[in-house]
């Protein structure tokens, strides 16, 4: 059964926008066992039109704000909540027990950072990174491939930009696959 | 020098490609396949290829190169 399997893993979510707050939210939903969810932020009201946040928790910290959706949806998910902007150091710290790792990030140099990190110090250890989400439509350019233990979910293309800004569609769409990617990895006993 | 001594045969990304140099850097053959991009994650052979070793790491015949390049939006 899928949820035994799932109830023992852990699987860390860096960064907790677009691809974060709704990656984390489809793996609490299938019933994985713990979380480990970092981000610096705080929810303003731009975010809403793609983060799994509500009106109500404008101002909130989005590592509380997510930790407490996910009670809500799923209480049995353990999550562990970093309110901080991380460095290569914590990253080795935080996710050293993880499964699997989700890069949910913003910024390239931050993804280049989480990737460079994690290939080089756990090159053992699944890294699912979300590149290309920005604007709507296309939904075939969306796609999964893999370098190793490093899985790109996007188009690879399209970058954040006043022309092509990041909308719920696009982002959501994203952060499933990158969920679904989780998934197949834990459930498809790649170890 | 011949012609055959300046080529050799890698794997950029999936796909065979010949170069029409020998022993060259990462540097260069980024240069040479105009990669203008800054933010990039490299794989030589499977293994990462960290930013400040670009400059002094060789690509040779039969090499297997994975360039990603990364962008913003999350």
């Amino acid at each position: 059964m899928y949820r035994n399997k799932l109830k023992n893993k852990t699987v860390g979510i860096a960064g907790c926008g677009g691809l974060g707050s709704n990656c984390a939210v489809a793996l609490a939903r299938v019933g994985i066992g713990k979380l480990i969810i970092a981000d610096f932020d705080i929810i303003v009201e731009s975010n809403l039109n793609r983060q799994y946040f509500f009106f109500e928790q404008i101002g909130s910290k989005k590592t509380e704000a997510l930790k407490e959706n996910i009670a809500k949806i799923n209480p049995t998910v353990v999550v562990e909540a970093h309110d901080k902007k991380l460095t290569s150091k914590e990253i080795i710290e935080i996710y050293r027990n993880c499964d699997v790792i989700v890069e949910a990030f913003d910024l390239a140099e931050m993804k280049q950072m989480i990737i460079e990190t994690v290939l080089s110090e756990y090159p053992n250890k699944p890294i699912i990174t979300g590149i290309g989400i920005a604007g709507w439509g296309k939904n075939n350019s969306l796609k999964t491939r893999n370098i190793g233990n490093l899985y790109i979910c996007g188009d690879e293309q399209r970058e954040v930009s006043e022309a092509n800004p990041p909308l719920a569609p696009r982002v959501g769409i994203v952060a499933n696959m990158q969920a679904n990617m989780v998934l197949e990895i834990l459930l498809n006993n790649h170890e | 020098m011949n012609n055959s001594q300046l080529k050799m045969k890698i794997v950029l990304n999936n796909r065979e490609e010949i170069i029409t140099s020998k022993n060259i850097t990462i540097t260069e053959l980024l240069k040479l396949k105009n990669y203008t991009f800054k933010m990039l994650v490299i794989k030589l052979n499977d293994t990462l290829v960290k930013k400040e070793d670009y400059q002094h790491t060789l690509v040779n015949e039969g090499d297997k190169i994975d360039i990603l390049h990364l962008i913003s939006g999350g």
